[in-house]
């Protein structure tokens, strides 16, 4: 494989984010990083992406301007089934998280950078009318970060920054209606269609990193919730029988969907001149995430209240570098991401579990400014056996479940250029 | 620097070939099983229930709902063959209903009007001829309206006799021949494995006709039989026995059904005995004109002895329905001549004696037919009425408040009874033959009666044996409109027990439906 056919993989599926780690964020910032188990919290000393991990590293890096960007090419493979019923399925989907980070350093003390990254995001497309279409046939969820940063180095060994986040993101979500509503001619199922676009918020990122001697530094770093608020979204529905159309007509919805306040604490240790070891823990403040209400402006619509119950959840991550010559270096790490979903709460939307990611990755300088950055990881989710129970049907909840696995892998290619 | 490259792709490539996610214990060929059942040729044997008739009538988007066409699917994937059911395919419009030679002999299917709120039979003109003859045995050999010793009787499949009523429209349209029985084209499929539903008509008739048949105990001659009444205990057992050794001579397997109780069908639980409230009956000025004709009449009746067979209205209360129970001694001599001395009823006192002779509100323990609902406080029009001068007519012929209700709409509890009794003695029959030939028992009986109070399957939803009611239930109603047979989702709920029936008795392992996953009721805008 060479690099022009993992140029023409990424441009094909250049459209969205995509599924990844836990719930619907997507673990793929820097592909650098991302190949030391997206640790960086704590390293310092590296390209632009550092200040994706962490603001207040803008003022460790080496030179007056970096910059970097990276496109990574995500497949995540979805397979369900429950043998009670004789259900299979299974969906496929492809996503390409992007990165643009810029730093200048303005002198000694102080820098600013720019950061664009999509940390959010989930497509999942199952058969139209599939055995949990009543709970979803297929979604897609974006988001694009834009955020400036700042960094102050307060002495030699500490600095501090923040980044101020702008998102723009959108959503679109497809599912039945009920489980055998059709239309007249009982031959269409009945769906409704939630289109959300040009959703925007702001939040904010705040952190710290500090050099405890020669070789060990520490960083923190906390990001603010974002509660994206869509208002006016379009509701269409389609192949309703002739006695709902009344009742369901399109037209508009709000919805609150929460990107959740993340603390990430990690360690990195310069070995010596060639190795490099980084550890990241990661709290993900999930529970936010209560449910999903969709308010119809039409009052004749029923609110529609989906309890998602998230837990806040936890990530481990290390990995190493080895940089043997000023041309070339590799790295190698994994992390493992605990799934925020609920027993009971486990929806088709987001049908993750417990993950166990493998990554690798290396830099080749073409010139001394100039570096092409390679990642590729694969991840191993856990078999579930679970369901989704609040599904309301009459009055009562109604489950939907069986047995899940999921297993993701992904190609990135990045650029970093620094003078 | 190549070297690295290499290994670095090699580990890629290794790395993406694991990656597809499989599961420790995937659906695989091996993980449905037969046991020691034979799917190959499933034969279904039984009337309505087993036909796939619903909301009143066999129609053909209905038809594929039937319990057998659901089993055989489910089967497929236990080495289960091809299941053929008799064509509709002449139902062009998809309203179900009968031809014969041009008159309609049976309405179109049932569906809810949301104009009105209620069931009605569906605009349009059945196409379905029973002249149609399709002369061929299918898999699905279920015949709407069969008792069991119908299966057996040769010419019930003869088209000069439908007229007559001597024959069956639904089997004269498959019948292989005039002559054949069921039996006899059920058997030329050659069955490995059959299901045998039979014998709730030989109750059913007579409830659904609210017990206007004859109980033929001790008759033990089915040709001398109405239609609606009761079968012997021991035509049926010597029929039963007769059938099953039929179906079980190649050593076939199979899964007979036991009968339901028809006091647990919405037929007979939906119209309450007391639904007449004084705003239905026209608010309180229109219940104190009532109760100058109930107070007369309570009155005499207490003169006689008899005072608890009526109350007065209540203008908070729901009153009870006004019926007829020809169990009661007939007063009719004796209230004419007390009404013959009252100054305002004294020339119509034959009538009033005639019309109330054996009249009673209903109690707790009366059941009424779902088309009673359509009947209350309508205009009866009885010979009875036929001399009372019209501007009389409205103070005595209001259906179930001043004209007492026909035996036809009710099931009083002696006529309970009897179809309680019949239908014990059946599923002792039915169990007691599946015994000795070790066949599986579905036992419906049991499974509607808990289906009254609910059941809770495996999703999670609770089902009952309610009757529509609005869309407030359209997505857990099981029974189609007529009141008596599943709707689609219903017929999925019957083939999940008789798998697991399957599945328990003959060590199989066959997958079960999600009967929330089927349509209920038809909804319509308009008809």
């Amino acid at each position: 494989m060479n690099r022009n056919k993992l140029m023409a993989i990424s441009l094909l599926t250049l459209m969205s984010s995509s599924v990844f780690a836990g719930g619907y964020r997507i673990s793929m910032q820097g592909q650098r990083q991302l190949a030391m188990g997206h640790t960086g919290v704590a390293v310092i000393g590296q390209n632009a992406e550092s200040i994706f991990f962490n603001p207040a590293n803008g003022t460790f890096l080496k030179n007056k301007w970096s910059f970097s960007a990276g496109v990574t090419a995500l497949t995540s493979d979805v397979k369900f089934q429950n043998k009670t019923y004789n259900w299979k399925n299974e969906t496929s989907n492809t996503g390409t998280p992007v990165y643009f980070y810029g730093n200048y350093q303005v002198n000694d003390r102080f820098s600013v950078g720019l950061a664009i990254y999509t940390p959010y995001g989930s497509a999942v497309e199952w058969d139209q009318d599939w055995q949990g279409s009543h709970l979803v046939n297929n979604i897609d969820l974006k988001s694009y970060f834009i955020q400036p940063t700042f960094s102050y180095k307060i002495t030699d060994e500490v600095s501090l920054g923040v980044g101020l986040i702008y998102v723009n993101g959108g959503v679109k979500f497809n599912r039945n209606l009920t489980r055998n509503m059709t239309d007249d001619s009982g031959m269409n199922r009945s769906d409704v269609t939630v289109d959300a676009q040009g959703v925007h918020s702001f939040g904010y990122n705040l952190g710290l990193t500090a050099k405890l001697d020669d070789y060990v530094t520490f960083g923190v770093n906390y990001r603010s919730q974002i509660d994206m608020k869509a208002k006016g979204g379009n509701a269409t529905f389609h192949d309703m029988p002739t006695f709902a159309q009344s009742t369901y007509k399109d037209g508009k919805f709000d919805a609150t969907m929460p990107l959740p306040a993340e603390l990430t604490v990690g360690f990195s240790y310069q070995i010596n001149k060639q190795w490099l070891a980084a550890i990241d823990y990661n709290y993900t403040f999930w529970s936010a995430y209560e449910s999903l209400v969709i308010e119809f402006e039409n009052p004749n619509i029923p609110t529609s209240v989906n309890p998602r119950n998230y837990k806040n959840s936890s990530t481990i991550r290390a990995g190493v570098q080895y940089a043997p010559t000023e041309k070339f270096s590799a790295r190698i790490g994994g992390y493992y991401d605990v799934s925020p979903v609920q027993d009971g709460y486990f929806a088709p939307e987001t049908p993750r579990n417990d993950a166990l990611a493998g990554t690798l990755g290396f830099t080749y300088n073409v010139t001394p400014r100039l570096g092409v950055d390679f990642s590729a990881t694969v991840l191993h989710f856990k078999e579930t056996d679970n369901s989704y129970d609040y599904f309301m049907e009459d009055g009562n909840p109604v489950s939907f479940g069986g047995t899940y696995r999921s297993g993701a892998y992904s190609l990135g290619l990045g650029l970093s250029y620094n003078f | 620097m190549k070297k690295y490259q290499i290994i670095l792709l090699a580990a890629i490539a290794v790395g993406f070939s694991s990656c597809k996610p499989e599961f420790d214990d995937e659906i695989a060929s091996g993980t449905y099983t037969a046991g020691e059942a034979d799917f190959s040729r499933y034969v279904a044997v039984g009337n309505s229930l087993t036909s796939g008739y619903m909301d009143g009538t066999m129609y053909r988007s209905g038809q594929q709902y039937s319990f057998p066409n659901l089993l055989s699917k489910q089967f497929s994937v236990v080495g289960g063959g091809e299941f053929t059911q008799p064509s509709y395919a002449d139902d062009v419009n998809d309203v179900g209903g009968l031809l014969l030679g041009g008159n309609v002999i049976a309405q179109t299917r049932m569906i809810i009007n949301m104009s009105t709120g209620g069931p009605q039979n569906i605009v349009g003109t059945p196409t379905i001829q029973v002249g149609q003859l399709q002369a061929k045995a299918f898999n699905n050999m279920g015949v709407p309206g069969a008792k069991s010793f119908h299966l057996l009787a040769p010419g019930y499949g003869n088209l000069a006799g439908v007229a007559t009523g001597q024959s069956n429209p639904y089997f004269v349209r498959m019948a292989t021949s005039p002559s054949t029985t069921v039996m006899t084209d059920a058997m030329s499929m050659n069955p490995t494995f059959f299901t045998n539903w039979i014998g709730s008509n030989d109750v059913l008739a007579y409830a659904l006709s609210g017990g206007t048949g004859v109980n033929q105990q001790g008759n033990l001659n089915p040709a001398t039989y109405g239609g609606n009444d009761i079968t012997d205990p021991n035509v049926f057992a010597q029929v039963y026995s007769t059938i099953t050794n039929g179906l079980t001579a190649n050593g076939a397997k199979g899964v007979v059904a036991t009968i339901p109780y028809v006091t647990s069908i919405p037929h007979f639980t939906t119209v309450p005995y007391n639904p007449l409230t004084p705003e239905a009956l026209g608010g309180a000025a229109v219940v104190g004109q009532l109760n100058e004709l109930v107070g007369k009449l309570k009155g005499a009746l207490t003169y006689l002895g008899a005072g608890d067979r009526v109350e007065l209205f209540s203008t908070t209360g729901s009153n009870p329905l006004l019926i007829k129970d020809e169990t009661l001694p007939n007063l009719s001599n004796q209230l004419t001549a007390i009404f013959a001395q009252d100054p305002q009823f004294g020339p119509l006192a034959p009538i009033l004696g005639q019309i109330y002779g054996q009249a009673r509100h209903a109690k707790s323990d009366d059941l009424f037919v779902l088309g009673t609902s359509s009947v209350i406080g309508t205009n009866a029009s009885s010979p009875l009425l036929q001399n009372i001068p019209a501007q009389f007519l409205p103070m005595f012929n209001k259906m179930g408040v001043t004209f007492p209700l026909e035996d036809k709409y009710t099931l009083i509890p002696q006529e309970q009874e009897n179809i309680r009794v019949a239908t014990d003695v059946f599923n002792n029959t039915i169990r007691t033959v599946a015994a000795s030939k070790g066949l599986a028992v579905a036992d419906m009986n049991a499974i509607l009666s808990q289906l009254v109070s609910g059941i809770r399957v495996a999703d999670g939803q609770i089902y009952t044996a309610d009757y529509f009611k609005g869309l407030g239930n359209m997505n857990v109603v099981l029974f189609s409109l007529d009141g008596v047979h599943p709707n689609p989702r219903g017929y999925a709920f019957v083939s999940n027990e008789i798998i697991q029936v399957i599945n328990k008795h003959y060590k199989s392992n066959i997958p079960l439906l999600v009967p929330g996953n089927y349509p209920g009721v038809t909804i319509k805008a308009t008809n």
